[in-house]
């Protein structure tokens, strides 16, 4: 889940990161009031869970409270990425000298976390990897180890950083892993960290991204920072089809058969094992498929919840065929999937055989399972042949080709 | 109604108390629960049977298991 920048900014206050002075206000009235307290000449933020705030107009900059109360007036009508602002930030405008880069994020390829800083902030990071990756350090640090700021120090000095400036960039850093680790994000950034007249830092933009299971044990944290349990983060409020979709998974506890995502296509996906369930759908969409859904099934699922879920994806109004698609499953049981999606599409009034576009869960139990698909014609496929190969075919079929 | 599995008792067991109660303790997806005194197959429940022999290792031939998609 996304933080605003305002919410980022007081994550990092308690971090004991230093900030500007900044006051959140909801309307013009309130602006004008926050930037009398601010003091100066201060920047307005529209505060929304998307970038491009500075192209789409909605960063802008006032002298006094009257003007504080004119630019939020024009921020808060304008959307960004389609979003609507929640509020402005109104922020002490400061001087900056130099602008550095830092964040914290997980690097996916080393199974680590990675420090990124640049000496070049406040820009476009992969602009700098690409154009001058002599500014850009990448540090990988252990999770499991107890932290320490050495990690924090090598990040910032392998850009040249020296002399005065690399304590206080290595505290800054320091406390953004500190956040990291401890909050469990999956990203952590501060774009730009300004470098001041007086050569002390600031943070003055904040990113923040926390792991959605993590709202549980951070709970303590999100109630401080004024978000309630029904503000998911989302980037749209969840459709009948996806609310049902996570009925099915809670209504019985044996495995997984939910985390439903509705699109608007005409093959349904019953996908899932080991990553494979966002593998398939980039599969299907690369053989120029149309999924009616992105959905998650797994852990041997029981055949009631299987059949729940296959009643509820053919259910979507458009859905012509359903593409059951796992990867090699072990502790899933391919014989017990068969049943369930059989049934389910029995259930809803559909011949499986006409039904089922491709079934291919290899795996556990598999000569079960084909012998269930065989009797009801199912046509079915091992792992001889591979889930992009699977999904090719699936929506061939659906083609008539 | 059960597509895949179905379960046949011997009417033998039905005489023996203990074996009944095992039958209903053993299956971990309770297909079996006792009825006026009889033990009987639940129809919701068939499908679930994972095939786990563990009610034939307590019945031996008195009961049977049969894959309808065998047949």
């Amino acid at each position: 889940m996304r933080l605003y920048e305002f919410e980022a900014k007081e994550v990092l206050r308690r971090a004991r990161v230093p900030l500007p002075k900044s006051v959140m206000a909801r309307t013009p009235e309130e602006a004008e009031t926050a930037a009398s307290e601010v003091g100066g000449p201060v920047v307005l933020k529209s505060q929304v869970l998307s970038g491009g705030r500075m192209k789409a107009g909605a960063i802008k900059f006032a002298e006094d409270g009257a003007g504080a109360r004119a630019a939020t007036a024009e921020i808060l009508g304008i959307t960004v990425n389609g979003q609507q602002s929640v509020g402005v930030l109104v922020e002490e405008r400061r001087d900056v000298a130099q602008e550095y880069y830092a964040a914290v994020t997980w690097d996916g390829r080393a199974k680590r976390p990675v420090i990124i800083f640049s000496d070049m902030g406040g820009i476009d990071i992969e602009e700098v990897a690409e154009q001058h990756p002599e500014h850009l350090s990448r540090t990988h640090f252990s999770n499991l180890a107890p932290l320490s700021d050495y990690q924090a120090k090598v990040a910032v000095s392998r850009v040249g950083v020296t002399g005065n400036d690399l304590g206080p960039l290595t505290r800054i850093v320091a406390a953004l892993v500190k956040v990291f680790v401890e909050r469990d994000m999956t990203l952590a950034e501060i774009n730009p960290i300004g470098k001041l007249a007086d050569g002390t830092f600031v943070a003055l933009d904040s990113h923040m991204d926390m792991e959605q299971e993590a709202r549980g044990t951070h709970a303590d944290l999100l109630r401080s920072l004024g978000i309630p349990d029904e503000d998911t983060r989302m980037a749209r409020p969840p459709t009948e089809f996806e609310i049902a979709g996570a009925k099915v998974n809670d209504a019985d506890t044996r495995g997984v058969a939910g985390n439903i995502t509705e699109f608007d296509g005409n093959l349904g996906l019953i996908i899932g094992a080991g990553g494979g369930s966002l593998t398939l759908f980039d599969a299907v969409r690369a053989a120029g498929g149309n999924p009616a859904n992105y959905c998650e099934i797994g852990g041997n699922p029981s055949v009631a919840k299987a059949a729940a879920l296959t009643k509820l994806v053919l259910s979507k109004p458009g859905v012509d065929k359903i593409a059951v698609m796992m990867n090699v499953v072990s502790n899933t049981r391919a014989d017990m999937m068969a049943r369930g999606i059989v049934k389910g599409v029995i259930e809803a009034g559909y011949d499986p055989a006409e039904k089922i576009a491709i079934f291919r869960i290899p795996g556990s139990w598999e000569e079960e399972g084909f012998a269930i698909l065989r009797k009801y014609g199912v046509e079915f496929v091992d792992r001889s042949v591979s889930m992009h190969e699977a999904a090719a075919r699936a929506v061939a079929k659906m083609a008539g080709t | 109604m059960a597509m895949f599995i179905r379960v046949d008792i011997d009417e033998s067991v039905q005489a023996d108390e203990a074996l009944k109660k095992s039958l209903v303790e053993v299956c971990p997806v309770d297909i079996f629960a006792l009825d006026g005194g009889r033990v009987v197959t639940l129809d919701a429940n068939l499908d679930e049977c994972t095939l786990c022999d563990l009610c034939i290792q307590a019945a031996g031939d008195r009961v049977q298991v049969v894959k309808l998609y065998r047949e």
